[in-house]
């Protein structure tokens, strides 16, 4: 291969990769194919449809707009690390009570999306939640009970603290 | 039984899958050895194909094979027809279904004309840059009354007036029906093309195992048995030696099942002759073109109305925008001259449509199928007509409901499952004064809608009928297993998108079975697991292939019973099966487990 390949040294979902990959690699190829973290979806490969939202150093990004050298030394937490050890996150737990997911498909990249804003806004209103998803699209159409499930986690964990 | 799941609200088998990122996908399949695939496509909506020049593109580097139409030899061919023109008298239809790479001509954007395999999906999408074609563009056909003009270009050299079919069908007499008529209205209806774009584009993967003889495909179908077969038979292979896997499917909405595609046919014979897995994923721009599309139509309909606002009769000539290829047949155009018709009484129907081929993305049903097309028609003349006379929306279609004791009701027409349309039950009125209750439509009119008019917003409100044929035939199967376990596993042949399957189906069976919903493992679209089936469209899923495990799960309770009774030595009637267990009633320390009973069974 001719293209030029760089070291990557990253942090995901707690352990820690190394690899030597081609420079153009998107970030979320690299999870998908490199380190078989299939959880992360590919929706439109342009960063609109919010599929492949992972979280870089905490704060939400796209995947397929990212190359993986540009996750070099920082730490990435995919759906796969929303819980370890088996269990549910409570935005996991939540989804599942409203029916906040159909097919799924876009589900990962929703989840990845609220955990960041519900850490930087912990009691919202169903207004700030629908803006907040406002960069996740749902072809199945399931919003209100997406918004339903993101408002009960909400609740749920402000009645934890 | 103590506890009934079907209607209960209940936590979903599937969902722990779905949001740990543990569910399988296409796109996740991963083989040893896999190789990658990427289709040059037109750019041109029609043009002449020449000389396809693959010469320096299998030159480069990590290019494996590539392929043009001349390459494919035999296995070259048009796609079967899926659906046969309706057996409706005067029908005209020209069969022209899509080839797997396009030879002499190009039809749409999209269409593939080359493909390559390659080491990675990165090589094989730069290698599409290295083939040199020759095209002579054409003008393109996109606007469907101009399709029919004789000076059009013709998408098919042999098809005159790009007509792909016409269909009349008429009930009544709508001339004397609108001679008889206080009001007559007529309007040209538009209603413009639409892509589905689920999240998850389509995608197949296919792997030839030479030792074993047998082709596995992972393919975004809804319809993995029919695949399964068509794949057989242009194979040359056994069904048994093919396995089409439609594992978790990120949205169908229909057009996941048209088939053939291109790549469905393409795949399974280069992972053959390649000895080699390949994969194919398409990209967001590629899903623009390359799966199919729906819903351009122009109508121009006309109703005749008696002045109490009931309908006299109903005139609709409409043009359908089929695309470049009609591999699905009339069911788009067919739904839409019949679903026109509602939950209303009209006593002369007469309706016409020509389909066209345009250099269009191919038309195939999405999401409604064309049904909500004649909805639209009808339920806009019925307001335009309800203005007219002074009438009360709700009030219009009121005086129209075709009446309880009218059932079940002909409409004397034929459906696009070829059977004649036959409402069975219905009793609309009821409906029509929920909804309005529900959204508060007298008052909205009375009070809010003069309010917010004031404050300089004009906001609306509508009332919208429909009555859907779903829950089309022919069948589905289901096969049910208790397992030594006690867990119990039900598969059926239909895929699925998302719809719950893999909990409305236990549901089901839990009920007959006496186990909790979440003891039983639901497999769908797997050819392997369960050989027969249709597929998931028309919200026939829950219909028929629910009916199909409901019928199998009672086929099995009485197996339970009749096993237990033997086991016991006692009557059937005395028997209770619940929470996944046998019990003589009033006994309750003499019972067995399903478990053991099955293992019993096997014994």
């Amino acid at each position: 291969m001719s293209a030029a390949h760089r070291q990557v040294t990253v942090t995901v979902n707690g352990v820690r990769h190394q690899r030597r990959v081609e420079a153009r690699l998107l970030l979320v190829d690299f999870l998908r194919h490199e380190l078989a973290l299939t959880g992360t979806h590919v929706g439109c490969e342009h960063g609109v449809c919010g599929a492949c939202t992972v979280l870089y150093d905490g704060l939400p990004v796209r995947s397929c707009l990212l190359f993986a050298p540009q996750a070099d030394g920082h730490e990435i937490v995919t759906v796969e690390g929303l819980a370890p050890g088996g269990g549910l996150h409570p935005l996991q737990e939540a989804f599942a009570a409203t029916h906040a997911l159909q097919c799924g498909f876009c589900t990962p990249g929703v989840l990845i999306t609220m955990v960041a804003f519900l850490a930087e806004t912990p009691e919202p209103d169903e207004a700030a939640v629908r803006e907040a998803l406002s960069g996740n699209l749902c072809r199945c159409t399931g919003y209100q009970h997406i918004v339903d499930g993101v408002l009960l986690a909400a609740r749920r964990v402000a009645g934890m603290r | 039984m103590t506890t009934r799941y079907l209607g209960a609200p209940i936590a979903r088998n599937e969902d722990r899958r779905l949001l740990t990122g543990r569910a399988l996908f296409v796109d996740d399949v991963e083989r040893p050895g896999m190789l990658h695939v990427a289709f040059l496509r037109s750019p041109h909506a029609h043009a002449r194909l020449g000389a396809v020049d693959l010469s320096r593109v299998r030159e480069r580097p990590g290019v494996v094979a590539a392929y043009a139409a001349d390459d494919l030899g035999d296995y070259w061919k048009p796609s079967p027809l899926l659906v046969p023109p309706p057996p409706i008298e005067g029908t005209i239809f020209n069969q022209r279904t899509q080839v797997p790479l396009a030879r002499g001509k190009v039809r749409h954007v999209g269409e593939p004309v080359a493909v390559v395999v390659a080491e990675s999906r990165y090589i094989a999408e730069d290698a599409l840059a290295d083939i040199a074609v020759e095209y002579q563009p054409l003008p393109a056909v996109t606007d469907l009354e101009r399709a029919l003009a004789p000076d059009s270009a013709l998408v098919h050299d042999d098809v005159p007036g790009n007509v792909a079919a016409r269909v009349h069908q008429s009930k009544g007499d709508y001339d004397s029906a609108r001679r008889g008529a206080a009001l007559v209205l007529h309007r040209r209806f538009r209603y413009d093309r639409g892509s589905s774009a689920p999240i998850e584009t389509r995608g197949v993967v296919a792997d030839w195992d030479a030792k074993a003889e047998r082709l596995t495909v992972w393919d975004t179908t809804q319809a993995p048995v029919v695949v399964r077969d068509g794949l057989a038979a242009m194979l040359g292979l056994s069904e048994r030696q093919v396995r089409v896997v439609a594992p978790f499917i990120g949205g169908g909405f229909g057009p996941k099942i048209m088939m053939f595609y291109p790549e469905e046919v393409l795949l399974p014979w280069l992972a053959i002759r390649l000895d080699r897995p390949v994969k194919w994923i398409e990209d967001r721009a590629e899903h623009f073109f390359a799966t199919t599309q729906e819903r351009s139509q122009i109508h121009d309909a006309e109703i005749a109305l008696a002045r109490d606002g009931r309908i006299l009769g109903i005139r609709d000539e409409f043009l359908h925008d089929g695309g470049a290829y009609d591999p699905y047949g009339l069911t788009v155009p067919l739904n839409s001259q019949c679903t026109l018709l509602g939950p209303y009484v009209v006593p002369a129907y007469d309706s016409r449509f020509t389909a066209i081929f345009t250099n269009l993305p191919i038309v195939t049903p999405y999401r409604g199928a064309g049904r909500q097309h004649g909805v639209f028609v009808i339920e806009r003349l019925l307001d335009i007509a309800a203005r007219e006379l002074g009438l009360d929306r709700a009030e219009i279609r009121r005086r129209n409901f075709i009446a309880p004791d009218a059932f079940p009701y002909d409409n004397h027409i034929i459906y696009q499952d070829f059977a004649p349309l036959h409402y069975d039950s219905g009793d609309y009125g009821p409906v029509l004064d929920k909804a309005v209750d529900a959204i508060g439509y007298r008052a909205f009119i009375a009070e809010e809608q003069p309010q917010l008019r004031t404050e300089g917003r004009r906001v609306g409100i509508g009332v919208v009928f429909y009555v859907e044929g779903t829950g089309i035939g022919p069948y589905e199967g289901a096969r049910i297993q208790v397992q030594g376990s006690g867990r119990v596993l039900l598969a059926t042949g239909i895929g699925t998108q998302g719809q719950g399957h893999f909990t409305s189906f236990a549901q089901i069976v839990a009920d007959q079975i006496g186990v909790a919903v979440s003891d039983i493992d639901v497999v769908t679209g797997d050819t392997d697991q369960f050989y027969w089936g249709v597929g998931t469209f028309a919200s026939r899923g829950a219909v028929v292939a629910g009916n199909a495990a409901h019928a199998a799960a009672k086929q099995v309770r009485a197996k339970i019973l009749r096993t237990a009774a033997a086991h016991f030595e006692c009557a059937e009637a005395d028997l209770l099966l619940a929470d996944g267990q046998v019990a003589i009633m009033g006994v309750p320390q003499r019972n067995i487990a399903l478990g053991a009973l099955a293992a019993l069974a096997n014994s």
